[in-house]
């Protein structure tokens, strides 16, 4: 018995040891690859870099016109994927029925979620670009991304929706609040650090994407910044594609620097929605 | 039932209150209106490629537009080969990332570790391909002594690491799931922790555990643009193991570096379509599998409850 227990013993170590050098090995690399983005693209950070418009075919100057872009098409993508996302999370939340319907919207949902970027790329060129005539446009990337986004943002608000309690919509009910006043003046702002949440963690995603971009949005070059949601623009992760695969004899310093305002960019939101997430938490007395 | 709630509970509400209610409903509803487009929007633009292009050339082992030659093989094989490798990757590191993150690491650095697993999820796939170019196939040229180190085996392990946090994500939540009752039932009669993971919290979360594995897959086939910049792009069929160490070309990579060349309604603009609704119709497939094992989940859940 007691040999038994100790072979027992002895294969639950190995096992623990095991499992833990895999979670390392998993983690490791994803700080390492933080680490040498940084330290190899930092060097190339200086203010003209920052502000200025790239010059010698790219392999000189600043990248000011894929930052202005990559923002154009964060907020874009905001504009429409926020508001609609919100909406069909209260309805989901609030006011849908348990039947075949809602079951229906949630496999959209799931389904929207699992859709390939690049399938989403020619959705919106067949769409916006040539169907609706926008072009390739700020307006048809913006379109796409947001439809992309959507799901994220959807799964998230729902679920802080959901987790306000349910004596709150009783009690408003109760003193005579129709039903959208309760959910405009006390479900939502319950709820909101977790809405806010999710929002963010889906307009990183739209931020970081190239492939639904390729062909409804980027240009790779732009000698000026784009003057109207008609016109097409540049952006952080198409151009770190270009500058990485499209011309050749390109300064690795400037391939780096560009990676890590894209990286800063991007963790950066993540960074803000996972703040905004713990504090919620720790504040939140119900 | 809808009709029933305004009228009866909310019989003094406004015309504002109604316009409200139904704004809700059609955003609640544009999933289901977005997904029918996306479909109906690949089939209009690929359907004349069935006609143009004859299915035996279609179903040929030769990819090669310029001169006609449509044959979606290669690109299938390329998707499927890398798919394969990287499940192999993600699925004992993402499981056992959740195990440990689960059951055996102390809160405090479970709390630490899941947020920078997920920031991996957050990482561009264009700056993972970036950093694969420069840094890991020059080192698989090297190592494994092969002519070019972009190749299947870079995706593949690109791919892996792309799909581990998805796995991760969703297979730590069915762990933790499983009622902390389940493992101290089974650590009273004397089984060991690791006993207890395998025997007994594994199976409970196994429907939640094979979602996170479908998912995963489903995130790895549809990745483009890391498999763009590292696979070596050569539209050759894979036929063996051998093409693990050799360029390939996937269905994604594919759509992604010639859309942006050909002529809008050319044939080959609409072959490109046509792989398009391959990819949407597989991801529809995985998706729907998935979801089927959560719903199936959740009800057998409800059983044991009542």
């Amino acid at each position: 018995m007691t040999m038994k227990l100790s072979a027992r013993q002895h294969k639950q170590r190995l096992g623990f040891s095991l499992l833990t050098l895999m979670t390392f090995l998993t983690v490791i690399p994803i700080i390492g690859v933080v680490i040498y983005i940084v330290y190899l693209g930092f060097p190339a950070i200086n203010l003209e870099f920052l502000t200025g418009f790239p010059r010698e075919g790219m392999r000189d100057g600043g990248i000011l016109p894929a930052i202005i872009g990559t923002f154009y098409l964060t907020l874009g993508t905001a504009i429409f994927a926020v508001p609609l996302g919100i909406g069909s999370a209260i309805y989901l939340s609030e006011y849908a029925p348990d039947n075949r319907a809602t079951k229906l919207i949630r496999i959209a949902i799931i389904n929207l979620a699992g859709i390939p970027s690049v399938v989403y790329g020619l959705f919106g060129l067949g769409l916006f670009v040539l169907f609706l005539g926008f072009g390739t446009s700020i307006l048809a990337g913006s379109l796409t991304l947001s439809i992309m986004t959507l799901p994220v943002i959807i799964s998230t608000a729902e679920e802080a929706l959901r987790a306000v309690p349910q004596a709150f919509r009783t009690v408003s009910m109760s003193v005579g609040a129709t039903k959208w006043q309760t959910i405009r003046k006390i479900i939502l702002p319950q709820a909101l650090p977790g809405i806010l949440t999710g929002v963010i963690l889906g307009l990183e995603r739209a931020a970081g994407e190239t492939a639904p971009i390729l062909f409804t949005v980027a240009a790779f070059f732009l000698p000026s910044l784009p003057n109207s949601p008609l016109d097409a623009t540049m952006a952080l992760p198409y151009h770190l594609y270009v500058i990485s695969t499209q011309v050749p004899g390109m300064p690795i310093k400037i391939q780096y620097g560009t990676a890590l305002v894209l990286l800063v960019f991007v963790l950066s939101m993540n960074l803000i929605a996972t703040t905004i997430r713990s504090r919620a938490r720790a504040k939140r007395q119900w | 039932m809808k009709s029933k709630q305004i009228t009866g509970k909310e019989s003094g509400s406004s015309i504002r209150e109604f316009l409200i209610t139904a704004l809700i409903k059609a955003a609640g509803y544009s999933a289901i209106l977005f997904v029918g487009m996306i479909f109906f929007f690949l089939l209009l633009e690929s359907f004349p490629a069935l006609r143009e292009v004859e299915l035996s050339n279609l179903l040929s082992s030769r990819w090669y537009p310029i001169e006609d030659y449509y044959g979606v093989l290669p690109l299938v094989g390329g998707t499927l080969i890398i798919t394969i490798g990287a499940t192999l990757i993600a699925l004992p590191f993402g499981i056992g990332t959740a195990i440990y993150l689960s059951e055996i690491a102390p809160r405090w650095l479970r709390d630490t570790l899941k947020p920078l697993v997920e920031v991996l999820g957050g990482l561009p796939s264009v700056v993972l391909g970036f950093l694969g170019m420069l840094i890991l196939s020059p080192y698989l040229r090297i190592w494994l002594d092969i002519p070019t180190g972009l190749s299947a085996f870079a995706g593949a392990i690109l791919l892996g690491g792309i799909a581990i946090p998805t796995v991760v994500t969703v297979a730590e939540d069915a762990l933790d799931a499983v009622p902390k009752s389940y493992r101290d039932a089974s650590l009273a009669i004397g089984a060991t922790e690791w006993q207890t993971i395998w025997r007994v919290t594994l199976p409970a979360a196994r429907s939640g555990v094979l979602t996170a594995v479908m998912l995963g897959i489903g995130r790895a086939i549809g990745e483009t643009m890391t498999v763009m910049m590292v696979t070596g792009n050569a539209p050759i069929l894979p036929t063996g193991l051998k093409n693990l160490f050799s360029p390939v070309r996937t269905m994604t990579a594919t759509i992604a570096a010639e859309m942006g060349e050909v002529a809008n309604s050319s044939t080959h603009y609409h072959v490109l379509f046509l792989i398009g609704i391959i990819l949407f119709l597989i991801s529809l497939a995985v998706n729907v599998a998935a979801s089927a094992v959560v719903f199936r989940q959740k009800k057998s859940q409800g059983h044991i409850l009542s």
